[in-house]
Protein backbone atom coordinates (compact mmCIF):
# COMPACT_ATOMS: atom_id res chain seq x y z
CA UNK A 1 0.00 0.00 0.00
CA UNK A 2 1.48 3.21 -1.15
CA UNK A 3 1.40 5.66 1.74
CA UNK A 4 1.45 9.26 -0.36
CA UNK A 5 -0.52 11.39 0.82
CA UNK A 6 -0.63 12.72 -2.93
CA UNK A 7 0.21 10.67 -5.79
CA UNK A 8 -0.40 11.60 -9.55
CA UNK A 9 -0.10 9.46 -12.71
CA UNK A 10 0.16 10.18 -16.18
CA UNK A 11 -1.42 13.46 -15.66
CA UNK A 12 -2.81 15.09 -18.85
CA UNK A 13 -4.31 18.83 -19.43
CA UNK A 14 -4.92 20.52 -22.53
CA UNK A 15 -6.45 23.54 -23.71
CA UNK A 16 -8.24 24.57 -27.17
CA UNK A 17 -5.65 27.70 -28.26
CA UNK A 18 -6.82 30.93 -29.77
CA UNK A 19 -5.93 29.50 -33.33
CA UNK A 20 -8.25 26.64 -32.32
CA UNK A 21 -5.86 23.69 -31.77
CA UNK A 22 -5.47 21.74 -28.79
CA UNK A 23 -2.32 22.43 -26.83
CA UNK A 24 -1.00 20.45 -24.00
CA UNK A 25 -0.41 22.46 -20.69
CA UNK A 26 0.66 19.73 -18.10
CA UNK A 27 1.82 16.25 -18.95
CA UNK A 28 3.15 14.81 -15.82
CA UNK A 29 3.42 11.32 -15.67
CA UNK A 30 3.98 11.20 -11.82
CA UNK A 31 4.40 13.18 -8.72
CA UNK A 32 3.70 12.04 -5.21
CA UNK A 33 3.85 13.75 -1.69
CA UNK A 34 4.15 11.92 1.47
CA UNK A 35 1.86 13.02 4.63
CA UNK A 36 3.14 16.33 6.29
CA UNK A 37 6.07 16.83 4.01
CA UNK A 38 6.73 20.01 2.48
CA UNK A 39 7.87 20.65 -0.80
CA UNK A 40 8.41 23.17 -3.52
CA UNK A 41 8.67 23.08 -7.12
CA UNK A 42 10.82 25.48 -9.50
CA UNK A 43 9.18 27.04 -12.75
CA UNK A 44 10.13 29.64 -14.64
CA UNK A 45 6.24 32.17 -15.66
CA UNK A 46 3.99 29.67 -17.89
CA UNK A 47 5.48 26.75 -17.23
CA UNK A 48 2.11 25.44 -16.34
CA UNK A 49 2.14 24.88 -12.26
CA UNK A 50 -0.77 27.14 -11.75
CA UNK A 51 -2.84 24.75 -14.35
CA UNK A 52 -1.12 22.13 -12.38
CA UNK A 53 -2.27 23.32 -8.77
CA UNK A 54 -5.45 23.96 -10.15
CA UNK A 55 -5.74 19.92 -11.42
CA UNK A 56 -4.79 18.81 -7.68
CA UNK A 57 -7.44 21.40 -6.07
CA UNK A 58 -10.27 20.17 -8.10
CA UNK A 59 -10.44 22.95 -9.80
CA UNK A 60 -9.85 21.84 -13.06
CA UNK A 61 -10.15 18.42 -14.60
CA UNK A 62 -7.88 16.34 -16.01
CA UNK A 63 -8.03 14.98 -19.48
CA UNK A 64 -6.59 11.68 -18.73
CA UNK A 65 -4.42 10.47 -15.80
CA UNK A 66 -5.09 9.79 -11.91
CA UNK A 67 -4.71 12.16 -8.67
CA UNK A 68 -5.05 10.64 -5.48
CA UNK A 69 -5.65 12.67 -2.55
CA UNK A 70 -6.25 10.39 0.65
CA UNK A 71 -6.78 7.43 -1.04
CA UNK A 72 -9.59 9.27 -3.37
CA UNK A 73 -9.16 9.92 -7.11
CA UNK A 74 -10.13 13.49 -8.07
CA UNK A 75 -9.87 12.97 -11.43
CA UNK A 76 -12.57 10.49 -11.41
CA UNK A 77 -15.05 12.53 -8.81
CA UNK A 78 -18.12 14.59 -9.89
CA UNK A 79 -17.65 18.47 -9.70
CA UNK A 80 -19.83 18.94 -7.11
CA UNK A 81 -17.46 16.01 -5.09
CA UNK A 82 -14.16 17.66 -6.10
CA UNK A 83 -15.78 20.89 -4.21
CA UNK A 84 -16.60 18.78 -1.23
CA UNK A 85 -12.84 17.45 -1.55
CA UNK A 86 -11.37 20.89 -1.91
CA UNK A 87 -13.32 21.88 0.90
CA UNK A 88 -12.68 19.75 3.35
CA UNK A 89 -9.27 18.05 2.25
CA UNK A 90 -7.32 21.37 0.68
CA UNK A 91 -6.27 24.43 1.60
CA UNK A 92 -5.36 27.08 -1.34
CA UNK A 93 -2.71 29.98 -0.77
CA UNK A 94 -3.03 32.18 -3.59
CA UNK A 95 -0.83 34.20 -5.12
CA UNK A 96 -3.11 37.39 -5.25
CA UNK A 97 -4.76 36.20 -2.19
CA UNK A 98 -7.87 35.77 -3.15
CA UNK A 99 -9.59 37.53 -0.32
CA UNK A 100 -13.45 38.59 -0.59
CA UNK A 101 -13.06 42.45 -0.17
CA UNK A 102 -16.72 43.24 1.86
CA UNK A 103 -15.84 40.83 5.07
CA UNK A 104 -13.31 40.86 7.62
CA UNK A 105 -10.59 38.82 8.65
CA UNK A 106 -12.02 37.23 10.73
CA UNK A 107 -15.30 36.57 8.51
CA UNK A 108 -13.08 35.53 5.67
CA UNK A 109 -11.59 32.76 7.87
CA UNK A 110 -15.02 31.68 8.71
CA UNK A 111 -16.52 31.88 5.14
CA UNK A 112 -13.55 29.18 4.39
CA UNK A 113 -15.07 26.87 7.36
CA UNK A 114 -18.91 27.26 6.01
CA UNK A 115 -18.06 25.07 3.15
CA UNK A 116 -15.71 22.33 5.24
CA UNK A 117 -16.04 21.28 8.53
CA UNK A 118 -18.48 24.36 9.93
CA UNK A 119 -17.57 27.66 11.21
CA UNK A 120 -15.93 27.85 14.38
CA UNK A 121 -15.51 31.32 15.15
CA UNK A 122 -13.18 30.19 18.27
CA UNK A 123 -11.12 28.46 15.84
CA UNK A 124 -10.62 31.35 13.28
CA UNK A 125 -10.01 33.58 16.00
CA UNK A 126 -6.91 30.81 17.26
CA UNK A 127 -5.56 31.08 13.47
CA UNK A 128 -5.94 34.67 12.82
CA UNK A 129 -4.05 35.02 16.30
CA UNK A 130 -1.58 32.73 14.91
CA UNK A 131 -0.91 34.43 11.91
CA UNK A 132 0.21 37.80 14.33
CA UNK A 133 -3.28 39.67 13.78
CA UNK A 134 -5.57 39.15 16.97
CA UNK A 135 -5.72 43.11 16.67
CA UNK A 136 -7.00 42.71 12.98
CA UNK A 137 -9.54 40.39 13.35
CA UNK A 138 -12.66 42.77 12.74
CA UNK A 139 -10.46 45.16 9.66
CA UNK A 140 -11.74 44.42 6.54
CA UNK A 141 -8.64 43.70 3.82
CA UNK A 142 -8.45 46.83 1.91
CA UNK A 143 -7.49 48.25 6.10
CA UNK A 144 -4.53 45.72 5.88
CA UNK A 145 -0.94 46.10 4.60
CA UNK A 146 0.13 43.21 1.81
CA UNK A 147 1.72 41.12 4.40
CA UNK A 148 -1.23 41.25 6.55
CA UNK A 149 -3.45 39.97 4.18
CA UNK A 150 -0.72 37.17 3.05
CA UNK A 151 -1.52 36.02 6.90
CA UNK A 152 -5.33 36.26 6.47
CA UNK A 153 -5.35 33.69 3.35
CA UNK A 154 -3.08 31.05 5.39
CA UNK A 155 -5.21 31.76 8.32
CA UNK A 156 -8.25 30.55 5.47
CA UNK A 157 -5.88 28.03 4.13
CA UNK A 158 -5.37 26.24 7.26
CA UNK A 159 -9.43 26.97 8.59
CA UNK A 160 -10.85 23.31 7.56
CA UNK A 161 -7.53 21.51 8.62
CA UNK A 162 -6.92 20.41 5.38
CA UNK A 163 -4.35 18.07 4.60
CA UNK A 164 -2.36 19.12 1.99
CA UNK A 165 -1.48 23.06 1.85
CA UNK A 166 -1.32 24.54 -2.14
CA UNK A 167 0.68 27.46 -2.18
CA UNK A 168 1.30 29.32 -5.57
CA UNK A 169 3.69 32.18 -5.56
CA UNK A 170 2.91 32.99 -2.52
CA UNK A 171 5.39 35.64 -1.73
CA UNK A 172 4.89 36.82 -5.28
CA UNK A 173 3.20 39.90 -4.43
CA UNK A 174 5.38 40.66 -0.97
CA UNK A 175 8.70 42.47 -0.60
CA UNK A 176 11.37 40.25 0.68
CA UNK A 177 11.59 40.69 4.27
CA UNK A 178 7.43 39.95 3.86
CA UNK A 179 8.36 36.96 1.84
CA UNK A 180 10.73 35.92 4.23
CA UNK A 181 9.05 36.49 7.37
CA UNK A 182 5.63 34.94 5.28
CA UNK A 183 7.37 31.90 3.61
CA UNK A 184 8.38 31.17 7.09
CA UNK A 185 4.76 31.60 8.46
CA UNK A 186 3.30 29.13 5.97
CA UNK A 187 5.54 26.40 6.84
CA UNK A 188 5.34 26.68 10.78
CA UNK A 189 1.62 26.85 10.28
CA UNK A 190 1.19 23.50 8.22
CA UNK A 191 3.74 21.47 10.54
CA UNK A 192 1.77 22.81 13.12
CA UNK A 193 -1.26 21.60 11.72
CA UNK A 194 0.13 18.51 10.40
CA UNK A 195 -0.85 19.60 6.99
CA UNK A 196 1.65 18.56 3.69
CA UNK A 197 2.79 21.40 1.54
CA UNK A 198 3.20 21.90 -2.17
CA UNK A 199 4.48 25.40 -3.25
CA UNK A 200 5.30 26.68 -6.39
CA UNK A 201 7.87 29.15 -7.13
CA UNK A 202 10.21 30.67 -9.73
CA UNK A 203 11.52 32.78 -6.60
CA UNK A 204 15.36 31.08 -5.74
CA UNK A 205 15.58 32.59 -2.29
CA UNK A 206 11.74 31.00 -1.42
CA UNK A 207 13.12 27.66 -2.83
CA UNK A 208 15.95 27.45 -0.83
CA UNK A 209 14.14 27.35 2.04
CA UNK A 210 13.25 23.80 0.99
CA UNK A 211 15.06 20.13 1.91
CA UNK A 212 12.63 18.87 -0.94
CA UNK A 213 13.00 20.95 -4.31
CA UNK A 214 11.81 19.50 -7.64
CA UNK A 215 11.94 21.06 -10.99
CA UNK A 216 8.62 21.40 -12.68
CA UNK A 217 10.31 22.40 -15.81
CA UNK A 218 11.30 19.00 -16.55
CA UNK A 219 8.36 17.24 -14.53
CA UNK A 220 6.34 18.54 -16.98
CA UNK A 221 6.79 16.77 -20.94
CA UNK A 222 3.98 19.66 -22.16
CA UNK A 223 5.75 22.54 -24.09
CA UNK A 224 3.45 25.25 -22.99
CA UNK A 225 3.16 28.29 -25.04
CA UNK A 226 2.62 31.61 -23.20
CA UNK A 227 0.14 32.62 -25.57
CA UNK A 228 -2.38 30.19 -23.67
CA UNK A 229 -0.99 31.09 -20.21
CA UNK B 1 -51.28 46.04 -2.89
CA UNK B 2 -53.09 49.77 -1.92
CA UNK B 3 -54.84 49.52 -5.40
CA UNK B 4 -56.29 46.28 -4.55
CA UNK B 5 -57.06 47.16 -0.86
CA UNK B 6 -58.87 50.93 -1.47
CA UNK B 7 -60.60 49.40 -4.88
CA UNK B 8 -62.00 45.93 -2.73
CA UNK B 9 -62.30 48.72 0.57
CA UNK B 10 -63.79 51.58 -1.00
CA UNK B 11 -66.36 48.89 -2.66
CA UNK B 12 -67.23 47.11 0.30
CA UNK B 13 -68.10 50.29 2.11
CA UNK B 14 -69.48 52.66 -0.23
CA UNK B 15 -71.73 49.81 -1.67
CA UNK B 16 -72.63 48.96 2.19
CA UNK B 17 -73.37 52.05 3.76
CA UNK B 18 -77.22 52.90 3.15
CA UNK B 19 -77.60 54.82 6.73
CA UNK B 20 -79.93 52.01 7.35
CA UNK B 21 -81.98 52.66 4.33
CA UNK B 22 -83.31 50.66 1.30
CA UNK B 23 -84.24 53.36 -1.18
CA UNK B 24 -84.24 56.94 -1.45
CA UNK B 25 -87.27 58.52 -3.46
CA UNK B 26 -86.06 62.41 -5.09
CA UNK B 27 -87.13 64.57 -7.75
CA UNK B 28 -86.65 62.87 -11.37
CA UNK B 29 -83.15 62.13 -12.65
CA UNK B 30 -80.24 60.17 -11.84
CA UNK B 31 -80.15 57.12 -9.02
CA UNK B 32 -76.44 57.54 -8.42
CA UNK B 33 -76.59 61.03 -7.74
CA UNK B 34 -79.80 60.84 -5.48
CA UNK B 35 -78.45 58.26 -3.38
CA UNK B 36 -74.31 60.34 -3.29
CA UNK B 37 -76.82 63.23 -2.17
CA UNK B 38 -79.37 61.82 0.03
CA UNK B 39 -76.81 59.01 1.54
CA UNK B 40 -73.61 60.28 1.08
CA UNK B 41 -74.31 63.79 1.96
CA UNK B 42 -72.39 64.36 -1.46
CA UNK B 43 -73.30 66.35 -4.77
CA UNK B 44 -76.13 68.33 -5.50
CA UNK B 45 -80.08 67.33 -4.93
CA UNK B 46 -81.17 66.72 -8.56
CA UNK B 47 -84.31 68.63 -7.49
CA UNK B 48 -87.30 68.94 -4.98
CA UNK B 49 -89.89 67.07 -4.18
CA UNK B 50 -93.81 67.85 -2.68
CA UNK B 51 -94.37 67.54 0.40
CA UNK B 52 -97.35 65.22 -0.07
CA UNK B 53 -95.11 62.92 -1.85
CA UNK B 54 -93.36 62.32 1.18
CA UNK B 55 -96.99 61.77 2.74
CA UNK B 56 -97.70 59.38 0.53
CA UNK B 57 -94.78 56.98 0.54
CA UNK B 58 -95.07 57.58 4.35
CA UNK B 59 -98.34 55.86 3.84
CA UNK B 60 -97.43 53.02 2.11
CA UNK B 61 -98.00 49.48 3.23
CA UNK B 62 -94.69 48.28 2.84
CA UNK B 63 -93.09 51.58 4.06
CA UNK B 64 -91.88 50.73 7.27
CA UNK B 65 -89.88 54.36 7.71
CA UNK B 66 -89.66 57.02 5.60
CA UNK B 67 -87.37 59.76 6.44
CA UNK B 68 -87.46 63.26 4.64
CA UNK B 69 -84.62 65.39 3.71
CA UNK B 70 -84.09 68.95 3.03
CA UNK B 71 -80.62 70.32 1.73
CA UNK B 72 -79.40 73.79 0.11
CA UNK B 73 -77.25 75.12 2.76
CA UNK B 74 -73.90 74.89 4.91
CA UNK B 75 -71.72 75.97 7.69
CA UNK B 76 -68.09 77.00 6.35
CA UNK B 77 -68.83 73.66 3.41
CA UNK B 78 -70.39 71.16 5.60
CA UNK B 79 -73.74 70.74 5.24
CA UNK B 80 -76.93 71.36 6.70
CA UNK B 81 -79.39 68.92 6.40
CA UNK B 82 -83.10 69.36 7.63
CA UNK B 83 -85.29 66.33 8.92
CA UNK B 84 -87.20 65.14 11.60
CA UNK B 85 -86.51 63.61 14.51
CA UNK B 86 -87.13 60.05 13.50
CA UNK B 87 -83.82 59.68 11.81
CA UNK B 88 -82.17 59.76 15.23
CA UNK B 89 -85.25 57.95 17.21
CA UNK B 90 -86.37 55.06 14.50
CA UNK B 91 -83.45 55.11 12.20
CA UNK B 92 -80.89 52.74 12.45
CA UNK B 93 -77.34 53.57 10.62
CA UNK B 94 -76.50 49.93 10.87
CA UNK B 95 -77.96 47.00 11.65
CA UNK B 96 -78.99 47.59 15.89
CA UNK B 97 -77.50 50.70 15.99
CA UNK B 98 -79.19 54.20 16.85
CA UNK B 99 -77.58 57.38 16.66
CA UNK B 100 -76.59 59.20 19.95
CA UNK B 101 -75.62 62.42 20.99
CA UNK B 102 -72.24 62.89 23.47
CA UNK B 103 -72.85 62.84 26.64
CA UNK B 104 -74.02 66.88 27.49
CA UNK B 105 -75.43 67.10 24.27
CA UNK B 106 -79.68 66.57 23.63
CA UNK B 107 -81.44 65.53 20.24
CA UNK B 108 -82.53 69.32 18.79
CA UNK B 109 -86.14 70.51 19.50
CA UNK B 110 -88.03 70.17 16.05
CA UNK B 111 -89.87 73.85 16.74
CA UNK B 112 -86.37 75.58 17.57
CA UNK B 113 -83.28 76.43 15.42
CA UNK B 114 -80.96 74.02 17.33
CA UNK B 115 -78.27 72.12 15.37
CA UNK B 116 -77.15 68.90 16.32
CA UNK B 117 -73.47 68.39 15.03
CA UNK B 118 -71.49 65.72 13.54
CA UNK B 119 -68.85 64.41 15.54
CA UNK B 120 -66.25 65.30 12.39
CA UNK B 121 -67.52 69.06 11.74
CA UNK B 122 -67.68 69.45 15.73
CA UNK B 123 -63.89 68.26 15.59
CA UNK B 124 -63.18 70.42 12.12
CA UNK B 125 -64.70 73.19 13.30
CA UNK B 126 -64.26 72.96 16.83
CA UNK B 127 -68.02 73.19 17.40
CA UNK B 128 -69.41 72.50 20.90
CA UNK B 129 -72.94 72.47 22.77
CA UNK B 130 -73.80 75.73 23.37
CA UNK B 131 -72.01 77.31 20.45
CA UNK B 132 -73.66 79.55 17.93
CA UNK B 133 -73.65 80.01 14.58
CA UNK B 134 -75.40 81.26 10.97
CA UNK B 135 -75.38 78.76 8.30
CA UNK B 136 -74.76 80.02 4.96
CA UNK B 137 -76.52 79.48 1.75
CA UNK B 138 -76.16 76.69 -0.83
CA UNK B 139 -74.04 73.68 -0.46
CA UNK B 140 -70.60 75.55 -1.08
CA UNK B 141 -69.31 78.05 1.43
CA UNK B 142 -69.16 81.66 0.16
CA UNK B 143 -69.44 84.25 2.99
CA UNK B 144 -70.92 86.63 1.13
CA UNK B 145 -74.03 84.00 1.66
CA UNK B 146 -74.61 84.11 5.07
CA UNK B 147 -78.17 83.63 6.62
CA UNK B 148 -79.13 85.82 9.12
CA UNK B 149 -80.79 83.01 11.81
CA UNK B 150 -78.91 81.79 14.05
CA UNK B 151 -78.78 78.23 15.28
CA UNK B 152 -77.38 77.11 18.28
CA UNK B 153 -75.66 73.53 18.84
CA UNK B 154 -77.60 71.68 21.73
CA UNK B 155 -75.67 68.37 20.91
CA UNK B 156 -72.63 66.52 19.10
CA UNK B 157 -73.28 62.78 17.49
CA UNK B 158 -70.95 60.14 18.77
CA UNK B 159 -69.19 58.91 16.01
CA UNK B 160 -70.71 56.82 13.78
CA UNK B 161 -68.11 56.50 10.65
CA UNK B 162 -70.88 56.94 8.27
CA UNK B 163 -71.39 60.22 6.39
CA UNK B 164 -73.95 61.57 8.92
CA UNK B 165 -70.68 62.58 10.89
CA UNK B 166 -70.15 65.23 8.33
CA UNK B 167 -73.60 67.16 8.95
CA UNK B 168 -75.09 69.52 10.76
CA UNK B 169 -78.45 68.17 11.33
CA UNK B 170 -81.22 70.79 12.16
CA UNK B 171 -85.10 70.56 11.94
CA UNK B 172 -86.50 69.62 8.32
CA UNK B 173 -88.39 73.54 9.05
CA UNK B 174 -85.32 74.98 9.45
CA UNK B 175 -83.81 74.05 5.93
CA UNK B 176 -87.63 74.86 4.46
CA UNK B 177 -88.10 78.31 5.95
CA UNK B 178 -84.61 79.57 5.62
CA UNK B 179 -84.15 83.03 5.04
CA UNK B 180 -83.66 83.56 1.32
CA UNK B 181 -85.15 80.21 0.33
CA UNK B 182 -87.95 80.47 -2.23
CA UNK B 183 -91.14 80.39 -0.11
CA UNK B 184 -92.33 77.00 -2.54
CA UNK B 185 -89.37 75.16 -0.87
CA UNK B 186 -91.90 75.54 2.37
CA UNK B 187 -93.39 72.96 1.24
CA UNK B 188 -91.18 70.76 -0.12
CA UNK B 189 -88.11 68.36 0.63
CA UNK B 190 -84.64 66.93 -1.34
CA UNK B 191 -85.56 63.49 -0.62
CA UNK B 192 -86.46 60.82 1.82
CA UNK B 193 -84.88 57.96 2.86
CA UNK B 194 -87.07 54.88 2.72
CA UNK B 195 -86.89 51.41 5.22
CA UNK B 196 -89.13 48.83 3.68
CA UNK B 197 -90.74 46.72 5.91
CA UNK B 198 -89.04 43.10 6.62
CA UNK B 199 -90.18 40.28 4.81
CA UNK B 200 -91.97 42.48 1.99
CA UNK B 201 -89.80 41.01 -0.56
CA UNK B 202 -91.94 42.58 -3.28
CA UNK B 203 -92.00 46.15 -2.01
CA UNK B 204 -88.67 47.72 -3.31
CA UNK B 205 -89.88 46.49 -6.94
CA UNK B 206 -93.45 47.41 -6.83
CA UNK B 207 -92.01 51.13 -5.55
CA UNK B 208 -90.00 50.48 -8.43
CA UNK B 209 -92.24 50.09 -11.17
CA UNK B 210 -94.90 52.60 -9.29
CA UNK B 211 -92.78 55.80 -9.30
CA UNK B 212 -89.99 54.62 -11.69
CA UNK B 213 -92.03 52.50 -14.89
CA UNK B 214 -95.49 54.05 -14.56
CA UNK B 215 -94.46 57.51 -13.25
CA UNK B 216 -92.44 59.94 -14.66
CA UNK B 217 -92.29 62.94 -12.06
CA UNK B 218 -90.24 61.28 -9.01
CA UNK B 219 -87.48 58.77 -9.03
CA UNK B 220 -86.83 55.92 -6.51
CA UNK B 221 -83.50 54.96 -5.97
CA UNK B 222 -83.43 51.04 -4.96
CA UNK B 223 -81.50 49.19 -3.55
CA UNK B 224 -79.03 51.81 -2.42
CA UNK B 225 -76.36 49.20 -2.41
CA UNK B 226 -77.03 48.43 -6.37
CA UNK B 227 -76.88 51.66 -7.01
CA UNK B 228 -73.55 52.31 -5.71
CA UNK B 229 -72.01 49.25 -7.44
CA UNK B 230 -73.35 50.67 -10.64
CA UNK B 231 -70.64 53.65 -9.91
CA UNK B 232 -68.23 51.17 -9.26
CA UNK B 233 -69.06 49.15 -12.33
CA UNK B 234 -68.67 52.48 -14.83
CA UNK B 235 -65.59 53.18 -13.27
CA UNK B 236 -64.62 49.27 -13.36
CA UNK B 237 -62.01 50.37 -16.84
CA UNK B 238 -60.02 52.87 -14.49
CA UNK B 239 -59.49 49.79 -11.84
CA UNK B 240 -58.88 47.74 -14.48
CA UNK B 241 -56.27 50.01 -15.84
CA UNK B 242 -54.50 50.13 -12.20
CA UNK B 243 -54.89 46.88 -11.88
CA UNK B 244 -52.57 46.77 -15.05
CA UNK B 245 -49.91 49.17 -14.19
CA UNK B 246 -49.38 47.64 -10.77
CA UNK B 247 -48.48 44.68 -12.68
CA UNK B 248 -46.41 46.54 -15.03
CA UNK B 249 -44.73 48.18 -12.21
CA UNK B 250 -44.24 44.52 -10.38
CA UNK B 251 -42.87 42.90 -14.00
CA UNK B 252 -40.54 46.41 -14.21
CA UNK B 253 -39.43 46.15 -10.20
CA UNK B 254 -38.46 42.21 -11.58
CA UNK B 255 -36.65 43.58 -14.33
CA UNK B 256 -34.81 46.18 -12.38
CA UNK B 257 -33.51 42.99 -10.10
CA UNK B 258 -32.33 40.80 -12.78
CA UNK B 259 -30.49 43.41 -14.86
CA UNK B 260 -28.80 44.73 -11.81
CA UNK B 261 -27.50 41.21 -10.93
CA UNK B 262 -26.88 40.36 -13.82
CA UNK B 263 -24.41 43.51 -14.76
CA UNK B 264 -23.37 43.03 -11.58
CA UNK B 265 -22.28 39.35 -12.30
CA UNK B 266 -19.30 40.61 -14.10
CA UNK B 267 -17.65 42.49 -11.12
CA UNK B 268 -18.19 39.36 -9.31
CA UNK B 269 -16.93 36.94 -11.16
CA UNK B 270 -13.99 36.91 -9.05
CA UNK B 271 -15.43 36.99 -5.75
CA UNK B 272 -18.07 33.83 -6.96
CA UNK B 273 -14.50 32.00 -8.06
CA UNK B 274 -13.18 32.49 -4.56
CA UNK B 275 -15.76 31.21 -2.92
CA UNK B 276 -15.98 28.63 -5.35
CA UNK B 277 -12.29 27.51 -4.89
CA UNK B 278 -13.07 27.40 -1.27
CA UNK B 279 -15.61 24.39 -1.97
CA UNK B 280 -18.39 26.25 -2.56
CA UNK B 281 -20.78 24.13 -4.87
CA UNK B 282 -22.40 25.36 -8.13
CA UNK B 283 -25.68 24.63 -6.90
CA UNK B 284 -24.99 27.06 -3.37
CA UNK B 285 -23.64 29.85 -5.57
CA UNK B 286 -27.04 29.67 -7.58
CA UNK B 287 -28.86 29.53 -4.64
CA UNK B 288 -27.25 32.13 -3.20
CA UNK B 289 -28.13 34.27 -6.48
CA UNK B 290 -31.50 33.21 -6.01
CA UNK B 291 -31.76 33.82 -2.34
CA UNK B 292 -30.38 36.82 -2.81
CA UNK B 293 -32.72 38.26 -6.05
CA UNK B 294 -35.64 37.22 -3.61
CA UNK B 295 -34.59 38.90 -0.30
CA UNK B 296 -34.12 42.11 -2.41
CA UNK B 297 -37.65 41.19 -3.58
CA UNK B 298 -38.40 40.45 0.31
CA UNK B 299 -36.87 44.17 1.30
CA UNK B 300 -39.01 45.88 -1.66
CA UNK B 301 -42.20 43.96 -0.38
CA UNK B 302 -41.14 45.36 3.63
CA UNK B 303 -39.82 49.21 2.18
CA UNK B 304 -43.67 48.72 0.18
CA UNK B 305 -45.60 47.56 3.04
CA UNK B 306 -44.54 50.69 5.02
CA UNK B 307 -45.17 52.84 1.77
CA UNK B 308 -48.64 51.28 1.57
CA UNK B 309 -49.37 52.04 5.55
CA UNK B 310 -48.84 55.83 4.88
CA UNK B 311 -50.16 55.70 1.78
CA UNK B 312 -53.52 53.92 3.15
CA UNK B 313 -53.81 56.33 6.23
CA UNK B 314 -53.99 59.22 3.89
CA UNK B 315 -56.03 58.10 1.44
CA UNK B 316 -58.60 56.76 4.18
CA UNK B 317 -58.13 59.89 5.72
CA UNK B 318 -59.06 61.73 2.37
CA UNK B 319 -62.26 59.55 1.70
CA UNK B 320 -63.00 60.22 5.39
CA UNK B 321 -63.01 63.84 5.01
CA UNK B 322 -64.40 63.85 1.25
CA UNK B 323 -67.40 61.38 2.14
CA UNK B 324 -67.47 60.47 5.61
CA UNK B 325 -66.90 56.55 4.68
CA UNK B 326 -64.17 55.36 6.79
CA UNK B 327 -61.92 52.77 4.93
CA UNK B 328 -60.66 50.00 6.97
CA UNK B 329 -57.15 49.84 5.21
CA UNK B 330 -55.50 47.57 7.67
CA UNK B 331 -57.94 44.91 7.87
CA UNK B 332 -56.97 41.48 5.95
CA UNK B 333 -57.22 40.81 3.09
CA UNK B 334 -55.86 38.15 0.86
CA UNK B 335 -53.88 40.64 -1.11
CA UNK B 336 -51.71 41.26 1.66
CA UNK B 337 -50.66 37.59 1.89
CA UNK B 338 -50.49 36.58 -1.91
CA UNK B 339 -49.09 39.63 -3.54
CA UNK B 340 -45.83 39.45 -1.09
CA UNK B 341 -45.49 35.96 -2.08
CA UNK B 342 -46.20 36.71 -5.62
CA UNK B 343 -43.29 39.68 -5.43
CA UNK B 344 -40.39 37.50 -3.90
CA UNK B 345 -41.27 34.52 -5.63
CA UNK B 346 -41.06 36.87 -8.93
CA UNK B 347 -38.17 38.42 -7.35
CA UNK B 348 -36.51 34.81 -7.33
CA UNK B 349 -37.68 34.36 -10.68
CA UNK B 350 -35.64 37.01 -11.82
CA UNK B 351 -32.35 36.19 -10.05
CA UNK B 352 -32.26 32.74 -12.28
CA UNK B 353 -30.73 34.12 -14.92
CA UNK B 354 -27.99 35.71 -13.00
CA UNK B 355 -27.79 32.70 -11.38
CA UNK B 356 -27.07 30.68 -14.14
CA UNK B 357 -24.48 33.29 -15.24
CA UNK B 358 -22.68 32.62 -11.61
CA UNK B 359 -23.42 28.92 -11.82
CA UNK B 360 -21.33 29.01 -15.11
CA UNK B 361 -18.46 30.88 -13.75
CA UNK B 362 -15.36 29.06 -14.67
CA UNK B 363 -13.45 29.19 -11.59
CA UNK B 364 -10.01 28.72 -13.00
CA UNK B 365 -10.31 31.72 -15.83
CA UNK B 366 -11.95 33.75 -13.27
CA UNK B 367 -9.63 33.49 -10.23
CA UNK B 368 -5.82 32.94 -11.29
CA UNK B 369 -3.97 34.38 -13.98
CA UNK B 370 -1.96 31.02 -15.98
CA UNK B 371 1.10 30.95 -15.11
Amino acid sequence: MDSSLLLIKGLKRSFVAPDGHRQMIVDVPQFSLAPQVQQALSGESGSGKTTFLNLIAGILKPDSGSIQLDGADIAMLSESKRDRMRAFKIGYIFQTFNLLQGYTCLENVILGMSFGEGEDRQFARQLLERVGLAQRLNHYPRQLSTGQQQRVAVARALANKPSLVLADEPTGNLDHKNARESLALIREACRENKAALLLVSHDRDVLGNFERVGNFHEMNLAIVPEVIL
Amino acid sequence: MSVWVVKQQSQKTFTGVNAGFDAVLGARGSKLQLVLNAIFHLEASPGNLAWQDFLDIQKNPNVELAVPLAVGDNYHGYRLVGTTPDLFTRGEYSPGKHFEVQPGGEWNDPERREAVVGDFVARKLKLKVGDTFHPFHGLIYDERNQHSETYVVVGVLKPSNTPADRVIWIPLAGIQRMSGHDPRAATEVSAVLVKLRAGSAMAGFQLDMLYNKQGNRLTFAWPVGDVMGELFNKIGWFDRVLTLVSYLVALVAAGSILASIYNSMNERRRELAILRALGARRMTIFSTILLESATIAALGVAGGFVFYLGLMMVVAGIIREQTGVVLEPFAFNPVMLWSPVMFIALGALAGILPAFKAYRTDVASSLIPQS
